[in-house]
């Protein structure tokens, strides 16, 4: 979609470099911006995305996955809340998936957090997938760098739960929540999906209903056996606590606070937070290495090479394997 | 790669809490390759505004059947404007009279679609306003 091409207000004539000098005083239409520049990833994105660097690594990560339907949005909205009564700033980036099909999205997660609307202290803003490969984990990382080097304090990234790219979402952040409900599945579906090795809190949202108990207790076992396996990402140190909540009426929002607060403590005693950061920005940079060589590889490919490749494959006289060799020795 | 995205809000202003028209909108706007920031029913329009410029949108789509638009919209207009947003498209729909479109598009609401429009004229609506 021709994009460049918009007439749009002032904003976009700034550099990169005026809009983060614009961020940094509090404007929020230039923190609206660099995102939007951050999930275009066109040229001006690196360039935004170094000025802001040196101001980011104060704000606390906090990320909140789970399966649809389990309430991961309305006990964001009551987490926010809570922050701001103890007069934290909270920015939060809402992922919903982009359609497969038209590449559009529908990104509802603010119908559940309008009691956040008219406060400064808080940012939201909602992202879609877009379905680029191990992309959308380096998108939501740099958005989260924006709201931190606007000074945002607690920075909430809100994902669905369902494989790898929540697992690499999650490992951007400092604390990572899981949400579950009553009624979506026994222990098993949460094995599946493979995100418990990644909690760092667990939450049983829906807590008024049928069965809390019960998803409760299949966490409980859940975490004996991630605590014999050497799996887990969890320390043996920290028992990841479960909270019970019905965040639709605020009830146990407070504790899931405290055991944020406890966690952060954790990883600063342990060291953990030292060891957390340095993968962290391993996996970072090795993703932007990964991703750069592929955009660069395929900005030089020989088109008409690749195109008689591909025949001389579908007439079975060279294997895929061989043409990539070929290809990537140029 | 790069790729860049139509970004429209879908907000309703006002009391009223029939909200249909707006959500088959919102789907047709994802169907044809949009990302679309649904809000819900019951928005002032402060609240709008600020969605606007946190999403950072290029189009606003207000529903509205109350008839209360000759006074909401334009408050949500003016706070655009205020807020530096004044290049963001904005378009309506639900039930306007025929008598108020000249006033709305005078004020900057260019693109007023009643019931029985087709979605496919949004689309193409937005999308040749905001390409232009």
């Amino acid at each position: 979609m021709a994009r460049d091409s918009l007439p749009r207000y002032s904003l976009p004539r700034y550099s990169a470099m005026e809009l983060t000098r614009r961020l940094l005083t509090g404007d929020r239409r230039a923190i609206a911006r660099l995102i939007t520049i951050i999930e275009n990833d066109g040229a001006e994105a690196q360039e935004a995305l170094a000025a802001l660097y040196p101001h980011t690594g104060q704000a606390h990560i906090v990320g909140v996955t789970g399966a649809p339907g389990t309430g991961k949005s309305t006990l964001v909205n009551e987490l926010a809340k809570a922050y701001r009564k103890r007069d934290r700033t909270v920015g939060i980036i809402a992922v919903d998936p982009s359609s497969p099909f038209s590449g559009g999205a529908l990104l509802g997660d603010r119908i559940r957090m309008r009691d956040l609307s008219g406060d400064p202290g808080i940012f939201i803003r909602s992202m879609a997938t877009r379905g680029s490969l191990g992309g959308l984990a380096r998108a939501t990382a740099d958005a989260v760098k924006v709201l931190d080097a606007a000074g945002y304090q607690t920075i909430i990234v809100e994902t669905v739960g369902a494989g790898q790219s929540e697992v690499d979402i999650a490992r951007a952040a400092h604390t990572t929540i899981v949400v579950e409900a009553p009624g979506l599945g026994d222990e098993i579906q949460a094995f599946k999906a493979g995100i418990t090795e990644i909690a760092d809190i667990f939450v049983v949202n829906k807590a008024d209903r049928e069965g809390a108990d019960r998803t409760a207790m299949a966490l409980q076992m859940i975490l004996d056996l991630n605590h014999s396996s050497h799996l887990s990402s969890q320390a043996p140190e920290w028992r990841p606590p479960i909270c019970k909540t019905i965040a639709l009426h605020g009830e146990g929002v407070g504790a899931v606070i405290e055991a944020i607060e406890e966690h952060a403590a954790y990883l600063r005693e342990s060291g953990n937070f030292q060891r957390r950061e340095r993968e962290r920005v391993e996996g970072e940079l090795r993703s932007i290495i990964t991703q750069e060589m592929t955009r660069s590889f395929f900005e030089r490919l020989d088109e008409a090479q690749f195109d008689s490749l591909v025949d001389s494959i579908i007439r079975r006289e060279l294997d895929p394997y061989s043409a990539a060799v070929l290809l990537l020795k140029g | 790669m790069p790729e860049k995205k139509i970004r429209v809000l879908i907000a309703k202003p006002g009391l009223d809490g029939h909200d249909r028209g707006a959500k088959v909108v919102a789907r047709a706007l994802r169907d044809a390759g949009m990302e679309v920031i649904y809000t819900g029913i019951r928005q002032t329009p402060e609240m709008i505004v600020e969605a606007a410029l946190q999403e950072d949108v290029d189009v606003v789509g207000l529903s509205i059947l109350s008839g209360a638009h000759t006074t909401l919209f334009p408050r949500i207009v003016n706070l655009l404007k205020e807020n530096g947003l004044d290049d963001v498209l904005v378009v309506a729909g639900g039930i306007i009279p025929d008598e108020d479109v000249p006033t709305l598009n005078e004020m900057g609401i260019r693109g007023i679609f009643g019931p029985g429009t087709s979605t496919q004229d949004i689309v193409q609506f937005i999308r040749e306003e905001v390409n232009e």
